[in-house]
This record gives C-alpha cells, structure tokens and sequence, in this order.
C-alpha cells in the first residue's frame, strides 16, 4: 500500500556536477580509515593495540556505555595508526589493508525463526549496530529501547546526492533480509519513502509501508518524513536508516559477512567526469577522486553532500556514512561591492537584486563563500518558507543558543536533526550555524534527561 | 589594492580598531570568508544586501521629500501656484536647493551620529559592525519635520540609538523600532516645537510673528482643529502637502511597498492587515458619525467623520506601515502573529490619531505599542503548536526498556 505525500516547502539547490550514472571500480586503498567523528557521541574503548592484525569485519573497538556494540574493521590488515587528539582522545583508525582480503565469518541467525533479541545481539556483535541511528537525538540507537517505528528515505533530494534507485539496483534480496531482521524489533512499521517513479527497489519489498514523496528538498530528509508519517513525541524512539547501509545490513544477515563495499556518487563542478564509484568504507577519496581529474587546485572536498557532508581533504578516507563525495570550489576571495550589486550566478531565496528565481532549473556552480559576515538574527518568516516541518524554526533555534530545556522540549527538538536544519542554514541571511546549534541543543538535552 | 585591504585585514585583526576597519572594508568588498560548519555552500543574500533593498525603496520618498521641502516653501510664501505642473512648480532646482539646504543635513546628522554610536560600542563590545543602522539612519530623516532642529536630532538619535537599541544587545534584540524611538524621543521632549502648525514648512519657525509669517497647516492639523484643508486627493495621494520629510507621497510610497513585497525583504502579511486595520477602524467611525451618535460640535467631529480611506493618503499611517512596522526585529515573528500584529498597528493608528488631544497623529504610538506586545502575539501562536504536540504526546507509544517483551507485545496486539 502505498501513501502519497506532497512537500510544498522547500527549496531545490541545482548545482553543475552530478554525477553520470555509470559504475566504475575504483583502485584499491592502501590504507582505510574510520574516523571517529562520524559516530556521534560514542566514546570507543580499543580492542586492539596498535600494530597488530585485524580480519576484515573483527571488532576494532567497542562503546564505552555499551559493551555489546562493536564496531568492527572494514578490510584486513594492520591496525598502523590510532590517530589522537587533545586529551587523547581518538580521532581516526588508520589499517594498512592486505593484498588478499581475509573476513570474518560470522554465525547468521535463521531469519525466519530467530527473535528480536537475538537479531539485536547480532547485529551488535558483528558491527552492523551502527547503521541504526535513532530519533531523538541524532545518535546510533540504543539497543535497549524498542522503536515504535522504524523509517528509511529511500529517495534522495539533496544537491547532487547519490540517487537511491541507481545504487540499489539489484540488490533486493538483502534489502529483503534486512527489512524482516528489522521487523523483529519493533512491535511498529517500517515506513519507507521513495520518489514518485516506479524504478525504486523498494516498490517490491514485502513486509514495508510505502509512501511516495514528491516535492523540492527537504522531502528526501528522513526527518522531513517522519514528520509527515508519525512525527516523535517525547519519550518515543524510531530508528531511521538510510538506504544504502541497509544492503549492508542485508548481506550482514545473510552471509555472515561484513562487506565495506558501497557505491559512491563523486559528484561537483570541480571534478572532471564525475561518477559512481564502487569503493569501500574508509577508503581513500583520492583512489577515486583522481581517476575522474579535477580542473582546480584548490577546492573544497566534502564527505556527503554539500548541505550536510563534512569537509575533508585530498588524503581523506570515505566516511562511514556517506555515499556521496561532492568537490566544489572554495570561495575565500573578495568581490567588489559584492554585498550590492546584482547577482546572477548564486541561488537566493529572495529577490533583492539576485536573479535565481527567473531560471529555477539553472545549474549553479556556487563555492564556500558565505556570501557575507555572522549576524544576530534580524530577518523572520524566511525560514518557514523552506521549511515544511511543523515546528518554529527560528523560535526552536534561539531555544537552543538560550539553552532552555523546557522550550526545547516542547517546540519539537525531539523530532529534528541537524541535518533538517540545512536548507534553512543555506539560506540564512544572518549566517547563523544553524546546524551546529541543533547539534549543540540535542546534546544538552541528551546529556540532561538521558 | 586588493591584496592591500588583505594585508590591512591580518595587520589589524585582534585589534580594538579591528570592527570599525572591517565594517568600512565590507563595504568595498564582500569578505572573503567561507564556510567551516554545516552547509558548505550559502545563499546570496546577507544582512546587508536585505538593509540596502530597504534604503533602495525609501530613496524615492527622500528625493520626493527634498523637492516637497522647497514646494512646499515657496508655496506658503507665493500661495499655491493656480495650475499646477510638475516640471514648472515641483520638480525645479529652487526646490531642490531648499531640500539640499534642510533635508540633506538631516540625512547626514542621522547617519553620523547613528553611525558614530555603533562604532563606538562595536569597537569597546569587540563585535562587528551591524548593518541595522542603515535603515534606521535613512528613515529618522524621513519621519521628522523639516525645519527640526540639527541638534535636537543628533540628541534623539543618541538617545534612540542607545537606550533604544545598544542597551538590548544592539541589532537583532532590540524591543522597540529604533527610528520610533528616535521620533517619539524629539516629541515627547520638545513637544512645543514638534507640534502647531509651524514646523512643517521651511522657516515657518523663524517667520513666525514676523510680517512675512508663514504657516502649512498638515492635513490631520487642519482636521483636528476642525477646519478645512485646502488640499485636494489627488494633492494627498501624489504627495504635495505638508508633512513629515517623505511621508507625503502615498504613491511613491505604495511603489516602495510594492518592491519591497516583490523582493520578499518586507512583509507582505503585516501590510495587508494594517491597512485592513485602518479601514475597519475608519469604518467604525463613520459609522458612528452617521449614526448621528455624535454631535456636530465634538471636537472629534472632523477626524471622524474623514472618510475611513483617506487616512491612509495623510499623515504617515501609509508610510508606518510600509517601512516601520515591517520593521522584522520588533514586529511579530510568526506569520500568524503577523496578520494580528498589522491588523492592531492599522486600528490603533486611526483611533489614536482622532482622540489624540495633543497632536493628530498615532502611527508612531501604535507601532511602538504593537512592538512591545509583539512578543506576547508570538507566545500565543506558538502556544498553538506546543499544544498541538502536547495532544500528540498523550497518544505516544512508548515501550518499555528491554528486549524480551516486544515479543509478548507482539503476540497481545496480534
């Protein structure tokens, strides 16, 4: 059954650069990373030391609240650096992969038989925890808590994602698997979300609620259709997983094995040709990034896309969420009487003298320019315009640079990611870190009422 | 010279003078900084260019006024000329030089003592210059009579300025409309100059007793006092009576309106309901005088019995609502509380304006007092989606923290 939803706020962001949709293999890393940033709010506990060998899907190091969760190594090989920073804690784990490629593996629990309890103590055992992250809060989900409901975004709207249909292509089985080890653990639905057209593997997948999306981004953002589905109240936990890591997932289940492999879009006005590339989690972005040329020197690599990705470098690792790397131009040069003349090459959501809303389906090449300085909060009802969600923006941010709990609560942290809060940063016109104060909020509020 | 401004840049960051030489090199040049958190890539539009978009449409109501000034000038000492063009009596450089002479140093006191105030407290608080002035320093000229008086005005704005603005926080967190407070400082503390019949016309003051007295009574003067106006619509609608420096034009005021909605800076929602306000508001009264309720000797009479649209062609109602009470800091911040916000600033306007005892006018009164209760407007509408989630939550499913029950849960819901 399949129910439709239609998103009127919001704002599409066309950038020249998407990527062609063609498979290339990319030349295998020698080195792969995990960078422990990506696990939000996990404090790891090693469970090898430096220098010593690790098999491909072995656990690396465990979380130091939940001994069970184990997050495990993506190749085989040498464990050659644990990265540190101030205080010692960890930054990146650094493996020097073996030519032959030597996995775990594990014992698969029968799908059909097996409960809820001993999925979970799979999962959590052979690494595969970790793709599930949870609402509230924006973390990898507690395992002790059951979700009323489980959501995966099977469609992708940010500026030039990785295009769920293409990457998921052939892979219903384990997407098949995944979707009945999930419904083991929540008594709720598993809602998926695609887009309007019928190429989505998720159309023939048993076991889902399916709805249909259409409108401009923010409609491919799980939190957006969470919202729209069965928002979170307090005291309620869902899951979200994106699309991709549920393959993962499924091969996990289905083979015992943990296979890295993932399709990645490299997408950007600064690269040559960009297209899919078919790597693994941690492997160096210059393995690919090369291999389709890039005609700048100096520009900005993102891990993800370029709303939400986080900023890396040319010897940077592909990081464990991501499925697109997107290289734009950077920005850091002045422009005369920038702040007043007409604009005809940036997107704006306004029409003081910038051009964007004659062409709304013109490709923009935009770069890292912030397009003027950080200021306090002057302008209103912008936001709502991009935002469908049905919360205040603006009033929910000041609560979090405020810090008051109460208002937090009740005008719908809960429900938010920062990840919901990108296109309203995009279009900010006092520049505010919008995301940063909604990742600050959820982690107050996490630290505060646990 | 680039690269020069650069260097400049790095010499001086840290330094207690840093804001005061940032805030004139971003004028010249939109920074060169980019993004570290969150999005990587960022709209078009900044504070400033949202700040000039403001001052865009308000430049024709200044160059409006300034011409305004000499007509209205020459017009009180030659009488009004018998058939009026535009180019022969309005638009001729005697009149410009008049504006140049009187509007244009009001202009630049605004500017320069506004200006001179944020700089002081963003190099002493260590922050950036803000652009909120901008707008205020253009509108503080455009809301005062002509002939006010250079120092009366750089004392207002001193006052306006701080105790306004930089003791809230500065731009952003202020409570009242700045270039209200600035308008509602020089009334209240020389209200004998602010208001009579004198100060709206060019040396109206300094003539005053004299034999070349003249005199350019306003349109809600002239009502209040129950005596008749010597100006026809089309005179209030095009603009040439007496009154503040650009509040007379309604039509180019309206074509300001009408860019600042189109370039989406302004709200569109607090205009339309402030004029709706107004008319209702407008419409009670003639009401009430055409039910004969009040008698023709009432000294309210007159104002009353305007008709209700009028209003909006004199006095600065039109001018308040397009440029002040859109005003995004003070005004309400929802756009349900928008429609409230406008349709109070519309009505208070036209009732305070007619029982006003002092001075028949209540645009600025009711656009601070709206100000002042915009937060609680807000409150309320965003009660509405608390409460909405609170009906949620009494609905939530919550289950309890172990494994082994969701099975038990699954086999009883089954």
């Amino acid at each position: 059954m399949s129910k439709d939803i239609r998103i009127k706020k919001g704002l599409n962001i066309n950038l020249v650069g998407a990527a062609e949709q063609t498979i290339s293999k990319a030349v295998t890393s020698n080195v792969y990373a995990l960078n422990l940033d990506d696990f939000h709010g996990i404090t790891p506990k090693m469970l090898i030391k430096q220098g010593e060998e690790i098999k491909a899907g072995e656990p690396l190091f465990y979380n130091k609240s939940n001994e069970e969760m184990h997050f495990v190594s993506p190749v085989s090989g040498e464990l050659v650096e644990i990265v540190r920073g101030a205080r010692r804690r960890i930054l990146t784990l650094k493996i020097l992969a073996d030519k032959e490629q030597d996995y775990v593996i594990n014992k698969v629990p029968d799908l059909d038989t097996a409960d809820g309890g001993a999925i979970k103590s799979y999962l959590l055992q052979c690494g595969g925890w970790p793709f599930i992250k949870q609402r509230p809060y924006d973390v990898i989900a507690d395992p002790s808590v059951t979700p009323k409901a489980i959501f995966v975004s099977g469609y992708a709207t940010a500026p030039l994602a990785a295009d769920p249909d293409f990457v998921l292509q052939d892979k219903e089985q384990e997407i098949q698997a995944a979707v009945l080890a999930l419904s083991k653990m929540t008594p709720g639905k598993i809602h998926v979300t695609v887009g309007k057209s019928n190429r989505s593997p998720f159309n023939n997948i048993k076991g889902i609620e399916l709805h249909k999306i259409s409108g401009p981004h923010p409609a491919g953002l799980v939190g957006t259709q969470i919202n729209k589905i069965d928002p979170v109240n307090k005291g309620e936990m869902v899951w979200t997983l994106s699309a991709q890591d549920m393959v993962m997932l499924g091969e996990l289940l289905l083979t015992g094995k943990f296979n890295a492999e993932r399709i990645v879009a490299l997408a950007g006005s600064v690269v040559k040709q960009p297209k899919y590339y078919k790597t693994k989690i941690g492997a160096e972005i210059s393995t690919f990034l090369y291999a389709s040329g890039v005609n700048e020197d100096r520009f900005r690599l993102i891990n993800g896309d370029v709303l939400t990705g986080s900023k890396t470098h040319t010897e940077g690792h592909l990081g464990f969420y991501n499925n697109t790397v997107t290289a734009i131009p950077e920005g850091d040069d002045y422009e005369l009487f920038g702040w007043n003349k007409p604009v005809f090459n940036k997107i704006s959501s306004t029409r003081a003298l910038t051009f964007s809303w004659l062409q709304p389906n013109k490709k923009y090449d935009l770069d890292t320019n912030t397009n003027g300085e950080h200021r306090a909060f002057v302008v209103t009802g912008r936001y709502e315009e991009v935002f469908p969600l049905d919360i205040y923006p603006l009033q929910l941010l000041k609560a979090c640079m405020v810090k008051d709990l109460d208002e937090m609560e009740q005008l719908g942290l809960y429900e938010v990611a920062p990840e919901d809060f990108s296109l309203t940063e995009f279009i900010c016109i006092s520049k505010q870190p919008h995301q940063q104060i909604i990742r600050e909020g959820l982690d107050l509020l996490q630290k505060e009422l646990g | 010279m680039k690269e020069k401004l650069h260097d400049l840049k790095v010499k001086y960051q840290g330094k207690k003078m840093a804001p005061a030489f940032n805030a004139l090199h971003t004028f010249l040049y939109m920074p060169n900084e980019t993004t570290h958190s969150g999005a990587h890539v960022r709209a078009a539009d900044d504070l400033k260019r949202t700040m000039n978009t403001v001052i865009m449409a308000l430049v024709p109501c200044l160059l409006f006024g300034m011409f305004n000034a000499g007509y209205q000038h020459y017009s009180a000492i030659n009488g009004f000329p018998e058939s009026f063009s535009l180019f022969d009596h309005f638009l001729t450089w005697d009149n410009f030089w008049v504006g140049v002479t009187t509007v244009l140093p009001l202009v630049i006191v605004s500017y320069g003592v506004g200006l001179a105030i944020e700089f002081l407290f963003a190099v002493i608080k260590g922050h950036e210059v803000e652009e909120g002035y901008l707008v205020t320093g253009m509108l503080v000229p455009l809301i005062v009579p002509v002939d006010t008086p250079l120092w009366m005005l750089a004392i207002a704005v001193a006052f306006g300025v701080v105790i306004g603005k930089e003791v809230f926080g500065g731009t952003g967190m202020n409570i009242l409309n700045p270039a209200l407070t600035i308008r509602a400082f020089l009334f209240f503390a020389y209200p004998t100059w602010m208001s009579g019949d004198k100060v709206w016309v060019h040396e109206g003051v300094e003539r005053a007793g004299t034999a070349d007295a003249i005199s350019g009574e306003t349109v809600l003067g002239s009502l209040a006092q129950g005596s008749d106006y010597a100006y026809s619509l089309s005179d209030m609608f095009y603009g040439f009576i007496p009154g503040s420096v650009g509040e007379t034009s309604t039509l180019l005021i309206l074509l300001g309106a009408l860019f600042l909605i189109f370039t989406k800076i302004a709200s569109w929602r607090i205009m339309v309901s402030a004029v709706v306000g107004s008319l209702v508001m407008g419409l009670i009264f003639n009401g009430v005088v055409d039910a004969g309720w009040l008698p023709e000797y009432s000294k309210f009479y007159t104002l009353m019995s305007f008709p209700y649209w009028q209003h909006l062609l004199v006095g600065g109602l039109a001018f308040g609502i397009v440029f002040m009470a859109t005003d995004p800091v003070t005004g309400s911040q929802t756009n349900k509380g928008k429609w409230y916000y406008g349709f109070f600033i519309g009505l208070l306007s036209v009732m305070i304006r007619v029982f006003n005892p002092g001075y028949p006018e209540g645009v600025f009164l009711a656009i601070l007092l709206m100000n002042v209760f915009a937060p609680t407007i807000d409150h309320y509408v965003v009660r509405g989606n608390i409460k909405r989630r609170l009906k949620r939550f009494k609905t939530a499913t919550i289950y309890p923290k172990s494994t082994d029950e969701v099975d038990s849960l699954k086999t009883e819901t089954a």
